[in-house]
């Protein structure tokens, strides 16, 4: 008996060993995705190496400059780069930057943003699936950062992104999931890896959306603005291994309302 | 202590001394401010309006130590919250203002510090404006770049490390017009990443065509908001028409550029009005177009040639100060630009509370970098716009950012 009980548990280790999730053909045992704006190049690579981030994201436009401090070279290069679309405004503008990044040899992963906010920065969503199926078409692993629309993200799955990219709360607010219940709908109706994004402000938050189901954290904003870079990013990384642990080994029943009924209703019941 | 904003050119000549005159101390010599000019496009827009009747009233005094309180206690900032933090009861507060202001900064732009350059390709101008080096009637060189000059001093720029330059011009559209700086854009876009000017206003399709050159933001200040003492400082030429500077900014986003940016030069009227109605242009203006950028400066009065005396009344820095605080718990998406017209010890200060970027290697005269940058000089440049306060060089300005604990930010743009 105990040896048996001894077994199950080496399983559900090695099943927390080999939780991966794919994106692009690619298998990413990390589920922290790191961005690297907002903060000096010097940390980027101290944070990458205290979150344990197999990817970080970096703005094209943040590459796109002659100074000597070139972003790339602060990146390990076992780090997939997550090259985004910011400063689009439209299909056409993402389409024309994911091509310059290519270009710029930062790969096929690119993750499209398209804002026509300056004020809050919410992605456009309709903007968002042109430019995924045009990037997709031309062999790009699209990760479409979205505000949490049902149809949207079933459009984005059809226009082939590889994954989708709900935001938690506007990015930069620190606010963390002021959008739980739709998230909570993607995750689950959409088949394609949920990953959330923007907004994410605490550990404790990134740790509930793991909770959930998501399949990664982006988290960007909470880490430039700590007091101490690194330090938060090893809390972020404790705090989605945690969260994910928690969602494989199935949450405990939470009681909603008083305690469980010691006599219950359907007592009588005979048979 | 008012400033004498009056001198009159030993090189001028009777008539024009005469017309000078005439212009400063006859109102009825001067034309309508709000009539405008042939050629001047005329936007239906109400944002003009709201701003002015917001301003009008604005009664600084009436805001009390409580108000400014609650204002900083709350999330999201109102009209009459702005209002309170502008107000001379904040000023006791202003520490609680730049921890809030600082918060709301890193929030949005993190620890980035974007640094710029300008350059001044031609000073040749057609206004006078009373407080401004370039008028008209002042004695200085007047100089247009040639393109080849051009080049040469956005090479040395280029070669210092600027990714991002300001064109700027006198406002002159017989002496540098809109082809002129169009074939100006063009050069910088292969030198320089970001493009940004700081022109005359031009029409929508002027600013159409200046940014198919390759500029994507435009500056135009409004110096003041307050009509009738705009009326007094600016007393000839097509800047005088009031209404036209005012809609520049909204004609240069549908003339397809990414930002503007717009201010008030502080000191010229009630500075508190004035850095209201600054705020409320962009805000009207985002609430309108919310895809474009804004950003806000925030010069004040400097001395220029041949009036050493001009200053900023009784804008300190500590007011200015306040003024920025209550830009950024307002407007915390907007950038903040703050101008060499500043000194080191403020804007070292500034950067780490509320302003997003500043210049570095700055000259405000026609032609000049290569003795500025190099020591070299091989003929005159021309005059210049004002005295700037901090002379400090791309290099010296990068690691001064650094050791403030932000990170210098040269581009972060694409032109798509």
């Amino acid at each position: 008996m105990r040896r048996r009980r001894k077994k199950e548990k080496m399983e559900k280790v090695m099943e927390m060993e080999k939780d991966t999730f794919i994106l692009g053909g690619k298998e990413f045992t990390s589920r922290f995705i790191l961005g690297s704006g907002k903060y000096s190049m010097e940390l980027i690579r101290a944070a990458v190496e205290e979150a344990g981030a197999q990817i970080i994201t970096l703005a094209v436009r943040r590459t796109n400059t002659k100074q000597g401090e070139n972003i790339l070279d602060y990146i390990p290069e076992h780090v997939t780069l997550l090259p985004n679309t910011s400063g689009a405004r439209n299909a056409e503008e993402a389409v024309r930057i994911a091509r310059m990044s290519r270009e710029l040899g930062c790969g096929d992963f690119v993750k499209v943003e398209i804002m026509k906010d300056s004020k809050y920065l919410l992605p456009d969503n309709h903007e968002t699936v042109r430019a995924t199926e045009i990037l997709a078409a031309e062999g790009f692993v699209v990760l479409p950062y979205m505000y949490p629309d049902l149809y949207t993200a079933r459009d984005l799955v059809r226009a082939g992104a590889a994954a989708v990219m709900p935001l938690a709360s506007p990015i930069g607010s620190n606010k963390g999931l002021a959008t739980r219940e739709f998230i909570r709908i993607l995750i689950e109706e959409i088949d394609v890896p949920v990953i959330v994004d923007a907004g994410i402000g605490r550990p404790s938050q990134a740790c509930e959306a793991m909770e959930m189901g998501a399949a990664a954290i982006m988290a960007n904003t909470a880490i430039a603005t700590a007091g101490d870079i690194p330090l938060m990013a090893g809390a972020f990384r404790k705090a989605i291994e945690a969260g994910r642990a928690a969602y494989l080994s199935g949450l405990g029943r939470v009681l909603e309302r008083g305690a469980a009924a010691s006599d219950p209703l359907t007592g009588f019941l005979r048979d | 202590m008012e400033n004498e904003f009056l001198v009159d050119a030993e090189t001028l000549g009777e008539e024009a001394l005469l017309k000078k005159h005439r212009l400063e101390r006859d109102p009825s010599a001067r034309t309508d401010p709000t009539a405008y000019m042939e050629g001047m496009e005329v936007l239906a827009s109400d944002i003009r309006d709201k701003v002015l009747g917001e301003m009008e009233s604005y009664d600084p005094s009436r805001y009390t130590q409580e108000d400014v309180r609650r204002a900083l206690q709350k999330e999201d900032c109102s009209i009459e919250d702005f209002k309170a933090l502008l107000s001379p009861a904040a000023e006791p507060l202003l520490e609680e203002l730049a921890q809030r202001a600082k918060r709301e900064t890193g929030k949005h732009f993190g620890n980035t510090v974007y640094i710029f350059t300008p350059l001044y390709i031609a000073n040749y101008c057609e206004n006078y404006c009373v407080y401004c080096g370039y008028n008209c009637y002042n004695d200085i060189v007047r100089k247009r770049l040639t393109m080849e000059e051009m080049e040469k001093e956005m090479k040395i720029i280029s070669d210092s490390g600027i990714e991002e330059i300001l064109l700027l011009t006198g406002e002159s559209r017989r002496m540098s017009d809109v082809d002129y700086i169009g074939e100006a854009c063009k050069l910088a876009a292969r030198y320089f990443r970001n493009v940004g000017l700081e022109i005359y206003p031009v029409n929508v399709e002027d600013y159409r065509y200046l940014h198919q050159c390759g500029a994507d933001y435009v500056t135009v200040f409004q110096e003041t908001y307050d009509l009738k003492q705009y009326e007094k400082l600016h007393l000839l030429g097509h800047k005088r028409v009031f209404p036209y500077r005012f809609d520049a900014q909204e004609r240069a986003i549908l003339g397809g550029m990414r930002g503007v940016a717009a201010s008030a030069l502080l000191g010229l009227s009630d500075f508190r009005k004035d850095a209201l109605a600054s705020a409320l242009h962009i805000y009207y203006l985002q609430r309108k177009y919310p895809h474009a950028e804004y950003s806000l400066s925030c010069p004040r009065l400097r001395p220029i040639a041949n009036n050493e005396g001009i200053h900023p009344v009784d804008v300190h820095e500590t007011q200015l100060c306040q003024i920025l605080c209550a830009y950024r718990i307002f407007l915390p998406y907007v950038g903040i630009t703050v101008s060499s017209r500043e000194q080191k010890h403020f804007r070292d200060g500034i950067v780490r509370i509320a302003a997003t970027k500043v210049s570095a290697g700055v000259s405000t005269g026609v032609g000049d970098h290569e003795e500025k940058y190099t020591g070299e000089q091989e003929q005159e440049g021309g005059g210049e716009q004002f005295e700037i306060a901090d002379v400090r060089s791309l290099n010296a300005m990068y690691q001064d950012i650094v050791r403030e604990g932000l990170q210098p930010v040269l581009n972060e743009y694409v032109y798509v």
